[in-house]
């Protein structure tokens, strides 16, 4: 069953110039994807090549300058607002909060689609943001303030919020950028648990190639904007193709069991 | 094990804090308490004593009550709400602490409004609305978009351009102002000065009224709006995917404040600060939700404007001072306490 569904989808930054030729720079060119219920898809490519813009259009926080996002079929501009955060979660690279949020304000604002308006969380609600706490290995930042924390442990809170949101996809832009080794092995088991569990869909933007190898059924690989390939990450994690998307010659992949091993030749 | 356990203590941590509804309830009650109390008390201080007794059987105490000091009260409540509220309001909407009707120079765009109708002698109404009100209301318009648009560039809202912004705002509009007061007539410019530093003479109820009719619903309408606030603070595009409708939410959000402001302006002058010190105050002491802190600056920016008028009102042995003011004298050092504080925040 498809859960959301891009068609073509283009954007581009209003105000940038194009070096290639007039008129705009397209940051996403005709790309389409078609997301799975409790599927994993990874998003790589190099630094620009239009992986935040294009997950930022399936969350609805953009409007594709051409093409269609269909959530359940239905265009995401036709969604209200509120039913549509209890099907997607997004979570950004970075929050810049200026405010000194306790944790637990941050996770339980993941719930707000939930409540209706001029009503306050329940206590169903606490438990299930304490859930999503833990669920994403930060059950001890419970009783913090979010301005306190360091760059991993505040990925996690808003890994949290995201998870307490509910949703039946989530939309993940680098969420493992700032994280350590355990903490980065706990957020994928963390997601293939909760695919299995409640047939959670992944979209994940990730710089780390090592893990998409072994957890993802699929791989979409942006080059400039567009689609340099789509596919299993045995058919996309190729030395020959990996060069290509990243511009870098010495890439290696090799295929060891279910992994493949990644790594740049000296 | 250990994880285990401390799981536990976090789960009953969490249902033995109070819910938020009671936090609410609770906060309201206190601070309407604290409001009430200053109220009273404030009726009382002023440079001519009054007592209650006086009041009732003296006919001048009466008539000192009833038409100076009982509306200066009433209006330093409805002034003090309303500025409190917008700060808390604008802090949220940009994500920055230091943003208050005085800083974003949304008083400053209201005070040139307000002074180009006085100097043009527009005492005239439009559909009962004194036209000093609705120049105002449109100069405090202008200066939130303005200012919107030099800080936006793109979808970055830089901080420090905002408040940059602000001050520029601030410096024409004073310019402006006072080149309206060196031409206008002298009766005018007296006026005017009143107007730029602040203060809240008042003869007879019926303007406080007036007033309140404003801006009683604009108050309720910006509170309805105090959960998409909250969740504005925490990051925009976050609020956006949690199912704010950002765009409308922004707009709403400046038009009731500029309608708020114009009209404090309009009636009060440009009172600083006050916008910016309440709303950190009820953080301070109520923790940092936004539907908390909302209704809270409201009750709160009433009982420290009320505060502060009683004590300008009765600081000097001879005359008053204006309470702009005294707000100016405890805002500045509050604003540069901010300032340092602001490298706690996780912000640029």
């Amino acid at each position: 069953m498809t859960l959301l569904e891009a068609r073509g989808v283009s954007y581009a930054y209003p105000g940038v110039p194009d070096s290639s030729g007039p008129g705009k720079a397209m940051a996403v060119r005709g790309v389409s994807l078609e997301v799975e219920a409790a599927s994993m898809t990874a998003v790589i490519g190099a630094n620009g090549s239009g992986k935040s813009t294009l997950i930022r259009m399936l969350a609805g926080l953009l409007r594709p300058f051409s093409g269609e996002v269909l959530l359940h079929g239905k265009p995401l501009e036709h969604w209200q607002p509120r039913l549509r955060a209890r099907e997607i979660a997004y979570m950004p690279q970075a929050t810049a909060t200026a405010f000194p949020f306790p944790v637990m304000d941050i996770v339980l604002s993941g719930r707000s689609p939930h409540i209706p308006r001029f009503r306050f969380e329940r206590a169903e609600d606490y438990a299930i943001a304490l859930d999503a706490l833990e669920a994403a290995g930060a059950a001890q930042l419970a009783g913090r303030i979010v301005t306190g924390l360091s760059a991993g442990e505040r990925q996690m809170v808003v890994l949290a919020r995201a998870l307490a949101q509910q949703p039946r996809l989530l939309l993940l832009d680098e969420p493992s950028s700032a994280l350590d080794l355990k903490h980065r092995a706990a957020l994928m088991r963390t997601l293939a648990r909760l695919r299995e569990a409640r047939g959670l869909s992944i979209v994940m933007i990730t710089h780390d190639l090592q893990l998409t190898g072994s957890l993802f059924d699929r791989i979409l690989a942006l080059r400039e904007g567009e689609v340099a390939a789509l596919g299993r990450p045995d058919e996309v994690l190729r030395s020959d193709l990996l060069a290509e998307i990243y511009g870098e010659p010495n890439v290696r992949a090799r295929r060891m069991g279910a992994q493949t091993l990644v790594w740049i030749e000296a | 094990m250990s994880a285990t356990s401390e799981a536990g203590t976090l789960v009953t941590r969490a249902s033995a804090a109070p819910p938020r509804r009671a936090r609410l309830a609770v906060t309201l009650a206190i601070l309407t308490v604290v409001l009430v109390a200053s109220f009273f008390a404030a009726l009382f201080i002023g440079r001519q004593r009054l007592d209650l007794a006086a009041v009732f059987s003296d006919p001048f105490a009466r008539a000192l009550f009833f038409r100076l000091r009982l509306p200066r009260v009433l209006m330093g409540l409805l002034i003090g709400g309303s500025l409190s509220l917008v700060g808390a309001a604008l802090q949220a909407l940009f994500r920055n602490p230091l943003a208050d009707p005085f800083t974003l120079g949304v008083s400053g765009g209201g005070l040139l409004g307000a002074s180009i109708a006085l100097a043009l002698g527009w005492s005239a109404r439009l559909l009962g609305t004194p036209l000093v009100f609705l120049a105002a209301f449109a100069g405090a318009m202008v200066a939130v978009f303005l200012v919107r648009a030099i800080a936006r560039t793109g979808a970055v809202l830089l901080p420090g351009a905002l408040l940059l912004s602000g001050v520029v705002v601030n410096l024409v509009s004073a310019a402006a102002v006072l080149t309206i007061q060196y031409l206008a007539d002298p009766d005018s410019a007296l006026r005017i000065l009143r107007w730029m530093i602040g203060s809240l003479d008042v003869v007879g109820l019926a303007p406080v009224g007036q007033m309140f009719l404003v801006l009683a619903p604009a108050w309720i309408a910006l509170l309805a709006f105090s959960r998409q606030l909250h969740l504005l603070a925490i990051d925009e595009d976050t609020a956006a995917t949690l199912g704010v409708n950002v765009g409308r939410c922004e707009t709403a959000v400046y038009l009731l404040s500029a309608l708020i402001v114009g009209v404090a302006v309009a009636m009060g002058g440009a009172i600083g600060f006050v916008g910016l010190i309440v709303p950190h105050a009820v953080r301070l002491l109520f923790g940092e939700d936004l539907r908390i802190v909302l209704p809270g600056s409201l009750l709160l920016g009433a009982t420290f404007l009320v505060l502060a008028d009683a004590l300008a009102r009765s600081a000097l042995a001879s005359g008053e001072l204006p309470v702009g003011a005294i707000t100016g004298l405890l805002g500045g050092p509050a604003f540069l306490w901010l300032l340092r504080r602001r490298r706690q925040y996780a912000v640029m």
